[in-house]
């Protein structure tokens, strides 16, 4: 057992100063993981994001990021060089973001930006990358990979637009991906769709997945061990089949406030904060 | 199975459909333009002098004169009339005399025209070459320095007259350091060397491989391209930041970065063709102020282009002249108007395919 | 006392529309007092008031039009501070005097452009149908025009002179201020509150000046600040082409174009009523700049 975790995190604080003062976004956060998926859930500013940004190296500025440890896979992640960071993004890690209206290049054709990724990592002619970036588009079960190749991303749908997205990122083989979000701004109807795909890719490929959500009820069904965010700390840590035995009242509170089809509520209770759980 | 293909022709059929009626909405908008601008000339040239007939035939001309030159000025006519008799002469070329050159006011203009072309090309040149680096820079470094920098020497030069500019410029690197040559487009030791081809002294020097003539045209060329150049720059800089600005907080250029990108990797290859299309306009309508600009940058160089052919032709109360050249200038700037909003709808994807 | 009247001005949940008003004024001016570029703006403007309202003093009784043929094109000196032009008149006085010309063009093009403006933008906003069409074509044709050259060729049709200079320029200018009417008032006449009014009867023309006119006021106001220095350009460049005001006045554009033939040996006569000119626009641009900053931070 030599092999190190994919990724260990000690004592992460991220801040932002402000006209405020500092927003205390992330607040000694210690995590780690394994090929495994994670979930992080909390409520919308509870500080998920800000999380996976800090271990992209992409919080913006004039965001602070303190740890005692962050790694991946035994590489020190506080000490990387911008070029460091640069190989090792999109490469080693990478993410999959909410909106694939806003988070693909509305000018570039779809093909272009999912070879791009791959060419910023591996010495290839254009063929080849431009074969690696179809058969990901068949990896990710869109059929007409080579029409879809050409179009732009305003001509996708959701769904679509959400698979380039992920193919576009997992071109390179990275070890661990951070998905952030991402089926919320999708339909219903195809929420699941993409989540298989992911699902798929993440179990063939023997990926490490960060799964970030405010929506309890997908990440306890999607991940193996849950984090639970609340005001920039993580307040409980806890496998996703033993969340009904969660410990900390917010936790608890999640729980109880999620509309679940198993058993009926007739009313869906809301979470009442205690201060306390931000000492 | 009729119904289907039909179906499928129609689809096909819209996109192009679409050109057809943005073309036609394009040419219609042109149309409209080009009357409004001819119905303001002719309004201008109709009803605010005083007396039209007495700018033509003079102050000391006899009663017969001047009513024949009356009714062969068609002013006996309603005024409708008047301006279509006017579009029609218009159309065929006619923007009649010129009392200073006694030519038709279309051959001056043609004779005057290329050396605005020539000043308005090269400071355009030089405002997009610098203009879009250190625009797209700053945008990138908003609230450091070089964004600060920038700021300033936009501000500058919107607030500088431009004629103040030549002279000083004049002063300080014709006078005193003789860096560069004085007014006017070549020495005159180099005048009638070259063959008016294009009318244009830095082609036509190439063409016959008359190197000299065509240093000493640089020589005389580079101050006031330079100057036009700087407000073309300030212009081009500042409105390049803030489409960078607004493209750069956008999400795909996080992506970018997360793929793998460097920064400026992100700036140069992701946010940068967002904002080509945006900027093609830019382009355009500093290069058709630059038409605007050089009425008074020809006046301090005494460069023989539109500009000095109008302020000339204003001094000698020559209206057919003064009217000609508003409407060659108005013509141009109306073209490279309308044709950056039809380059805009052409090359947006966005726009193009939906 | 202060510190009560301070919390009034700044409380987030005015009790009158006066308090909502003077506290948005309030946090304007401050953070306009707060912004070094936009506080030097404004103290350019104040001073260019202050010179042009104060010109005979400031010029220390000297006269802007005395010749002194003696002295001709004396550089710089204690007697002359920005020394004399061709005809011996002594700059520093015509420089001052020149304020009091450059206010008087800027001021009157405000006066002339906004109500030009208004009327066309609220006429067609408010009126809608056919009428919004032709009024906001014409607008279209008119701000595809180069300006300069429209108000040469009208500045020559009607002769020079600092009031056709005026007429010139402001009908080149008013087309922007018609469109800013326009959408200003296409959302007001959306609004439920003109809803209301016409539910009670009111006419059309008392709603137009009562109600939409002066909502649309304060958004043409701040188009003319930040233009101000583009008027003040041209001008300067009509004054330098001799279509500005007529000699003997002291215009700065005018004072430019006299020196030109001496640039190369007396440089201050262009030189000085050319920065003059450059100053003021600059602080306009920079107070400009400072108020879009207040009213809309997002493009700061
Ligand atoms: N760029 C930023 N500047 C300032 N504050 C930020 C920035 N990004 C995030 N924050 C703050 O950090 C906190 C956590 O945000 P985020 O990580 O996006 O939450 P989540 O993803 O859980 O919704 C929020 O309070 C937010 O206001
Ligand atoms: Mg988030």
């Amino acid at each position: 057992m030599s092999e190190p975790p994919l990724i260990e995190v000690e004592d992460l604080n991220v801040s932002f100063p402000g006209r405020g003062g500092l927003t205390r976004a992330v607040r000694g956060a210690s995590f780690s993981l394994g090929r495994e998926r994670l979930g992080i859930v909390g409520e919308s500013g509870s500080g998920k994001s800000t999380t996976g940004w800090a271990l992209l190296g992409l919080v913006p500025r004039p965001g602070i990021v303190t740890a005692r440890r962050m790694s991946l896979s035994g590489t020190d992640l506080l000490s990387l060089g911008e070029s460091d960071w640069q190989s090792l993004r999109g490469r080693r890690m990478s993410m999959v973001m909410q909106d694939p209206k806003y988070s693909l290049n509305p000018v570039l054709r779809v093909g272009r930006q999912i070879q791009e990724t791959y060419r910023l990592h591996h010495r290839s002619s254009a063929a080849e990358a431009r074969r690696h970036a179809l058969a990901m588009l068949e990896a990710v079960r869109i059929r007409d990979a080579d029409q879809v190749f050409h179009l732009y991303p305003h001509q996708l749908s959701g769904g679509m637009g959400q698979r380039v997205m992920i193919a576009m990122m997992l071109i390179a083989e990275p070890d661990l991906l951070i998905a952030d979000e991402p089926t919320s701004a999708l339909d219903v109807t195809v929420q699941n769709q993409v989540l298989r795909i992911l699902d798929d890719l993440v179990t063939v490929r023997g990926m490490g997945l960060i799964f970030i959500s405010h929506n309890l009820t997908i990440v306890s069904s999607f991940c193996d061990r849950v984090l639970v965010m609340y005001g920039g700390r993580i307040v409980e840590e806890c496998k996703a089949d033993e969340l009904d035995r969660a410990k900390h009242p917010y936790t608890r509170a999640l729980i109880r406030a999620a509309p679940s089809l198993a058993s009926y509520q007739p009313e869906l209770s809301v979470v009442v904060r205690d201060p306390e759980w931000l000492a | 199975m009729a119904g289907g293909t039909e179906m499928k022709g129609l689809a096909a059929g819209r996109p192009a459909f679409a050109v057809v009626r943005r073309f036609a909405a394009f040419l219609g908008s042109l149309l409209l333009t080009f009357l409004g601008l001819t119905a303001v000339t002719f309004g201008i040239g109709r009803f605010i002098p005083v007396d039209p007939v007495l700018a033509v035939v003079g102050d000391h001309a006899t009663r017969a004169v001047y009513d024949k030159t009356y009714l062969a000025m068609g002013l006996d006519r309603p005024v409708p009339v008047q301006y279509l008799i006017y579009l029609r002469k218009l159309v065929s070329g006619d923007f009649g005399q010129s009392v200073m050159t006694s030519r038709p006011v279309l051959s001056d203009l043609m004779q005057f025209f290329p050396a605005t072309f020539e000043l308005a090309t090269i400071a355009t040149l030089i405002g997009v070459i610098i203009g879009v680096p250190a625009g797209v820079t700053a945008g990138a470094l908003k609230g450091r320095w070089p964004d600060h920098l920038v700021r300033i020497v936009g501000l500058f030069g919107y607030s500088m007259p431009v004629f103040w500019l030549g002279l000083v410029g004049l002063f300080v690197f014709y006078g005193k350091l003789g860096w560069v040559s004085g007014p006017g487009r070549l020495d005159v030791a180099y005048d009638d060397i070259v063959t008016s081809r294009t009318g244009i002294i830095l082609v036509d020097s190439l063409i016959e491989g008359e190197w000299a003539v065509f240093r000493n045209a640089i020589a005389h060329l580079i101050l006031p391209a330079g100057i036009l150049g700087y407000f073309s720059l300030a212009y081009i800089a500042r409105m390049t930041r803030s489409f960078m600005i607004e493209q750069l907080s956008q999400e795909y250029v996080v992506a970018a970065r997360v793929k793998g990108r460097s920064f400026w990797g992100a700036v140069w290859h992701h946010a940068f063709p967002n904002i080509m299309v945006a900027l093609i306009t830019v382009i355009g309508l500093s290069y058709a102020s630059l038409l605007e600009g050089a009425v008074l940058t020809e006046t301090v160089f005494a460069w023989p282009g539109l500009g000095l052919y109008i302020t000339h032709s204003l001094f000698n109360a020559d209206m057919n002249a003064v009217l000609g050249g508003t409407l060659m200038v108005g013509a141009v700037f109306i073209g490279v108007n309308l044709l950056c909003d039809l380059l805009y709808k052409i090359f947006d994807p966005r726009l193009r395919t939906q | 006392m202060t510190g009560s009247l301070r919390q009034w001005l700044a409380s987030d949940q005015p009790a009158s529309r006066r308090q909502a008003v003077l506290g948005n004024l309030a946090r304007g001016a401050k953070a306009i007092i707060t912004n070094p570029a936009a506080l030097t703006g404004l103290l350019i403007v104040i001073a260019l008031l202050i010179v042009a309202l104060f010109a005979p003093l400031i010029a220390g009784r000297i006269s802007p039009i005395a010749q002194d043929l003696a002295a001709r094109l004396a550089p710089p000196s204690s007697a002359h501070w920005f020394g004399t032009d061709e005809l011996g008149r002594d700059i520093y006085a015509r420089t001052v005097h020149g304020a009091r010309v450059t206010l008087t063009i800027v001021m009157l093009v405000a006066v002339f452009v906004a109500p030009i403006g208004l009327a066309v933008g609220t006429a067609a906003g408010y009126l809608g149908g056919w009428v919004d069409a032709l009024l906001m074509r014409i607008t279209d044709i008119f701000l595809a025009f180069p300006r300069l050259v429209l108000a040469l060729a009208f500045a020559a049709a009607l002769g020079p002179g600092i009031e056709n200079a005026v007429i010139a320029i402001s009908l080149t200018a008013w087309p922007p201020y018609a469109r800013i009417a326009r959408a200003e008032t296409v959302t007001i006449a959306r609004s439920d509150f003109i809803a209301a009014v016409v539910l009670q009867g009111a006419a059309s023309a008392r709603i137009l000046f009562r109600h939409i006119v002066p909502l649309c006021l304060s958004s043409v106001i701040v188009r003319l600040t930040l233009d101000m220095a583009g008027i003040i350009l041209t001008a300067a460049g009509l004054g330098f082409l001799g279509l500005g005001a007529q000699p003997p006045t002291a215009e700065w554009g005018a004072m430019v174009s006299s020196g030109r033939d001496v640039i190369l040996d007396q440089w201050w006569v262009a030189t000085i009523p050319g920065l003059a000119i450059f100053i003021v626009s600059l602080g306009f641009n920079l107070l400009g700049d400072g108020l879009r900053d207040v009213l809309d931070p997002k493009n700061a």
